[in-house]
């Protein structure tokens, strides 16, 4: 169980007094779950995650994790992120270039836990990459040793912030289902950060919106994010490759998740567009043709 | 050019060794000094926060009369400071080598204090805090990623500091005075040497110093040049 009542007030700087921002969030998770914090920037998702690592000071409230007390306002408790148990993956990796991806994943560890080190290495697939400076690194590549190097110490909470977001598609899937693999082995409590719907579907069993510093929604993704859009509809976010004009309509393709699909629409649908621009599509949803995937497509096996 | 060479059988190379004495040991005091003034400096929030800058880098601005001047009068025996010194270290700190290490310590201090507050400042804050969430000391950080991760800042702190020491003439020249074997370093002879028609012998000094200092900032430039291309 992770107890968390948490006030700040933020201050923009620079700004007008009123851009200051009342963080305000007070929950309780279950340990071993995957919660996901979603909703607006600026709502105060990263100042939370931060909170609970120790690295920003809550104005007042408390965290305790399954009985222990980190931070308590009116007990002038403040355990700095060094006492907490805790993995911490940043949005910019904050990998240390001057060590390898052996010596990075291993910072936290100790010369008699070499073992371990190996076997993590292995279950997250830098074994060949072990000597190899961050600098050399793909962007996926370096997602996985900011993943190994925070679940190296066996932390009881793994914070995550907006970890796969500055990676594409393919990769995402693939790191999605391995984050999701080493969530279910080793069974730390894990908040996210994330905007990727896709994702908050895939990883979480429980989804908090944050919009203007305050907990709107809480519950599974599904309550989450389906009591808000019309039931019976699908609703798609796309973005617009090309516009062709066909005798009397125009044919817009458009990128949906990894697929391109060709659709119809009409002279007002396309005013204003043009190739670039992120548009959402909804169509009704009370017959659609379901298939089970084939293997071969290197899908959901 | 006409240059007398007959000091060349009496070459006195004290001057020299006791410039390069002084600067190797005002810089290794300096990188004991300036890394923690630097890191404080990069990563406080107080207030007194411009209050330290400006006075780190007053060296730079102040005439080293100026200073030269002030210090004298501190280390004077007739004076507060320079009683308690004498008294209780033993230390006579006016037209002495110690003395000469200090002035130059504080004069060089800003050459040293601002490539390594700026080198701290490039860094990514993410680092120390990935660190710290990884459950170490920021004394163990600051030497196991910071410091590996600034080495040019380094190595132009100290390399500057180092150059600087070697130069510097007012602040000695008032502290120190022209005392053979004591204070008499290579940019005092030079002085000396000009001022009693010796030109070859201040030709001499002169040469080597331009060499030492063409040299060193060469050296940091192709290090720089290096450290830029592998980062």
């Amino acid at each position: 169980m992770i107890d968390i009542h948490l006030d700040k007030t933020l201050q923009s700087r620079g700004q007008s007094a009123d851009t200051s921002l009342h963080l305000h969030v007070q929950t309780v998770l279950k340990s071993g779950d995957f919660v996901a914090l979603v909703g607006p920037s600026g709502a105060g998702k990263t100042t939370m995650l931060r909170m609970l690592a120790g690295l920003t000071e809550p104005d007042t409230g408390k965290i305790v994790v399954d009985g222990e007390v980190w931070f308590d306002a009116g007990k002038k408790i403040n355990l700095a992120p060094q006492h907490r148990s805790i993995g911490f993956v940043f949005q910019d990796y904050a990998l240390f270039p001057n060590l390898t991806v052996r010596q990075n994943v291993g910072y936290a560890l100790g010369k008699r836990e070499q073992d371990w080190l190996d076997d993590l290495l292995g279950l997250t697939g830098l074994a060949t990459l072990h000597d190899r400076s961050p600098a050399t690194l793909s962007g996926g590549q370096k997602q996985r040793v900011a993943l190994a190097r925070a679940i190296a110490r066996k932390p009881k909470l793994l914070l995550l912030d907006e970890p796969l977001s500055a990676l594409d598609i393919d990769l995402r899937v693939q790191l999605q289902e391995e984050l999701a693999r080493l969530q279910s082995r080793f069974g730390f409590t894990t908040v996210m950060v994330s905007h990727d719907l896709g994702e908050v579907f895939k990883l979480a069993q429980q989804a908090l919106r944050i919009e203007h510093g305050k907990i709107v929604q809480t519950g599974t993704p599904a309550q989450v994010f389906l009591s808000e859009r019309h039931a019976g509809k699908l609703n798609l976010q796309a973005q617009v490759l090309e516009i062709r004009r066909e005798e009397v309509i125009y044919v817009l393709s458009l990128l949906i998740g990894k697929d391109i699909v060709d659709v119809i629409a009409s002279d007002d649908e396309v005013a204003g567009l043009k190739p670039g621009d992120l548009v959402a599509i909804s169509a009704k949803a009370f017959s659609p043709l379901i298939f089970k995937r084939a293997l071969a497509d290197g899908g959901v096996g | 050019m006409n240059l007398d060479l007959s000091f060349a059988s009496t070459l006195d190379w004290q001057p020299l060794w006791l410039t390069l004495k002084l600067a190797l040991i005002a810089t290794g005091i300096l990188l004991l000094i300036g890394i923690p003034l630097a890191y404080w400096v990069a990563y406080t929030r107080t207030r007194l926060k411009p209050l330290v800058e400006t006075l780190v880098s007053m060296p730079l601005v102040l005439p080293p009369s100026v200073l030269g001047f002030y210090l004298l009068l501190a280390f004077s025996p007739q004076h507060a400071f320079g009683q308690w010194l004498e008294h209780w270290l033993h230390l006579r700190l006016a037209f002495s080598f110690p003395g000469l290490v200090l002035g130059s310590i504080i004069f060089s201090l800003p050459f040293m204090v601002q490539p390594l507050q700026s080198g701290f400042q490039n860094l990514p804050v993410s680092l120390i805090e990935a660190s710290r969430t990884l459950g170490k000391s920021d004394f163990f950080t600051l030497f196991r990623v910071l410091l590996p991760n600034m080495k040019s800042a380094l190595l132009t702190g100290t390399v500057l500091s180092f150059a600087h020491a070697i130069g510097e003439f007012g602040v000695i020249l008032m502290i120190g005075g022209n005392i053979p074997g004591v204070t008499r370093v290579a940019s005092i002879a030079i002085y000396d040497e000009v001022e009693s028609l010796q030109y070859g012998a201040a030709n001499f000094y002169a040469l080597v110093l331009f060499a030492v200092s063409f040299t060193i900032l060469l050296f940091v430039y192709l290090m720089n040049r290096r450290w830029g291309r592998l980062a």
